[in-house]
């Protein structure tokens, strides 16, 4: 028990010892008058977090200038160094005769992170998760095989689909996968397809890809919001889909769960789509007008205010973002949403081809086996079958 | 399968059409960010 005591005392008497040393003393900069030293250069070559503020900060006082007979009095407060440190922090007042946006600003340095990320974990992760979705979706086919209509073929089709409705489907999927397709050519032609087809091919695919992701995407705009309107009704969450999902679907057992119209894996597609579909769209806007829409500061502020960022071990997060930064936050965040989304949709596109045995004809013909219908969405079929039965019936055949 | 084919037609029409109304509407980058004394074309 002792031991023990002495061994907790020791302990609370090194945490508050260890604290000190986790924040470091300042840095004593007096050889240097207060600029950097060979340490701070040294540290940020290392790629270290650093305090910068004693240089961020460092930019004159044009309140406390001399006055303009007075010696230095016309440079107004600010040396040339000081200058210099506000144009490379960006605080410098600048006017510009250049009408763009972002004129002003002459030095940012979120690029340089930007593009180590866009380079590195972003095309590696993404990557990887699309191959591994592909190769878990051929695995599943190999242990599971095709799903196929248990009963005997009826031969009669109920109409599952009105052709609006899979208009609106093949909208959005046929600009998805154009998107999806461009999207990926501009994102990873520079490290795969440069080195296979060289700078001139590349150059002509990577323009054209350009064209048809920044206009197709209006398409997919259009089609997402006719989706969530023609089927939000037939996606909200009702007791039904809880049995479903504790039983997976029926996807390993013998028969499936009853489902309405769209059963809960279904539904799990259509609020992905229209979720992750929306904030690929919103941040697909902001890099399509380039600096007018920017949505990351105000969403971190909000973020740190709500205790989220801190909640989630990232800190305070910046509330003061370069134009460029915004961009280039927009591209991160804009990929990755769209690399789960394509992943999600790999699935979708599986299921709904090869991996169901007449489950295209929903969306081929809007017209499916009514055997099919009654294995996977019974309760729809009945909904179908009460709404025939009490359809006004029409003039009786002459006897 | 016609619906099918209609929207993907319809995918061509509105990407040339949002083509042409966005080269009008003044949010190209030489709109934006240069005057009528610059030519970048």
């Amino acid at each position: 028990m002792r031991a023990l005591l002495c061994l907790f005392t020791c302990l609370m008497l090194a945490l508050p010892v260890h604290a000190q040393e986790a924040l470091s003393p300042a840095s004593d900069r007096s050889a240097t008058g207060g600029a950097q030293t060979l340490e701070d250069i040294l540290a940020r070559q290392r790629g270290e977090e650093i305090d910068d503020s004693f240089r961020r900060s460092a930019v004159g006082d044009p309140d406390g200038a001399a006055g303009m007979a007075e010696q230095l009095g016309t440079l107004g407060g600010a040396s040339d160094p000081e200058l210099w440190r506000a144009l490379r922090y960006n605080s410098a007042d600048i006017t510009s005769s250049s009408r763009g946006p972002a004129a002003t600003v002459l030095v940012q340095d979120g690029g340089m992170r930007w593009l180590q990320f866009r380079d590195g974990p972003l095309i590696t992760y993404g990557g990887y998760l699309l191959l591994g979705t592909i190769a878990l979706l051929a695995l599943f086919l190999l242990i599971r095989g095709r799903v196929r209509i248990d009963g005997e073929k009826t031969g009669r089709t109920i109409e599952r689909f009105k052709s609006v409705e899979r208009f609106g489907h093949w909208l959005l999927a046929g600009s998805f996968i154009l998107l999806g397709i461009t999207g990926l050519i501009s994102l990873m032609g520079r490290k795969f397809l440069i080195p296979v087809f060289g700078h001139e091919s590349f150059a002509f695919v990577a323009t054209w890809s350009k064209w048809v992701h920044n206009n197709v995407s209006w398409a997919f705009m259009i089609a997402l919001v006719m989706i969530f309107v023609m089927w939000v009704i037939h996606n909200l969450p009702d007791r039904t889909d809880l049995n479903w999902l504790a039983k997976g679907g029926g996807i390993f057992t013998k028969g499936h769960p009853p489902a309405k119209k769209f059963n809960a894996g279904q539904k799990l597609i259509f609020w992905s789509v229209i979720l992750l579909g929306t904030s690929i769209s919103v941040s697909g806007l902001a890099l399509l007008f380039p600096f007018e829409i920017n949505l990351f500061a105000a969403t971190f502020a909000k973020l740190n205010s709500l205790g989220i960022s801190g909640a989630l071990g990232l800190g305070e997060l910046p509330t003061v973002l370069a134009p460029h930064e915004e961009m280039q936050l927009s591209q991160l965040w804009h990929a990755i949403v769209s690399f789960v989304l394509m992943a999600i949709i790999l699935a979708h596109i599986y299921i709904g081809s090869v991996g169901m045995e007449g489950a295209f004809d929903a969306m081929g013909s809007g017209e499916v086996e009514e055997q099919w219908a009654r294995e996977h969405h019974s309760l729809w079929v009945e909904e179908v079958k009460a709404r025939e039965g009490n359809a006004p019936q029409g003039a009786t055949p002459a006897e | 399968m016609k619906a099918m084919l209609t929207a993907f037609v319809a995918v061509a029409v509105i990407a040339v059409g949002a083509n042409v109304i966005l080269d009008n509407v003044g949010y190209s980058s030489q709109d934006r960010s240069s005057g009528n004394a610059v030519r970048l074309d």
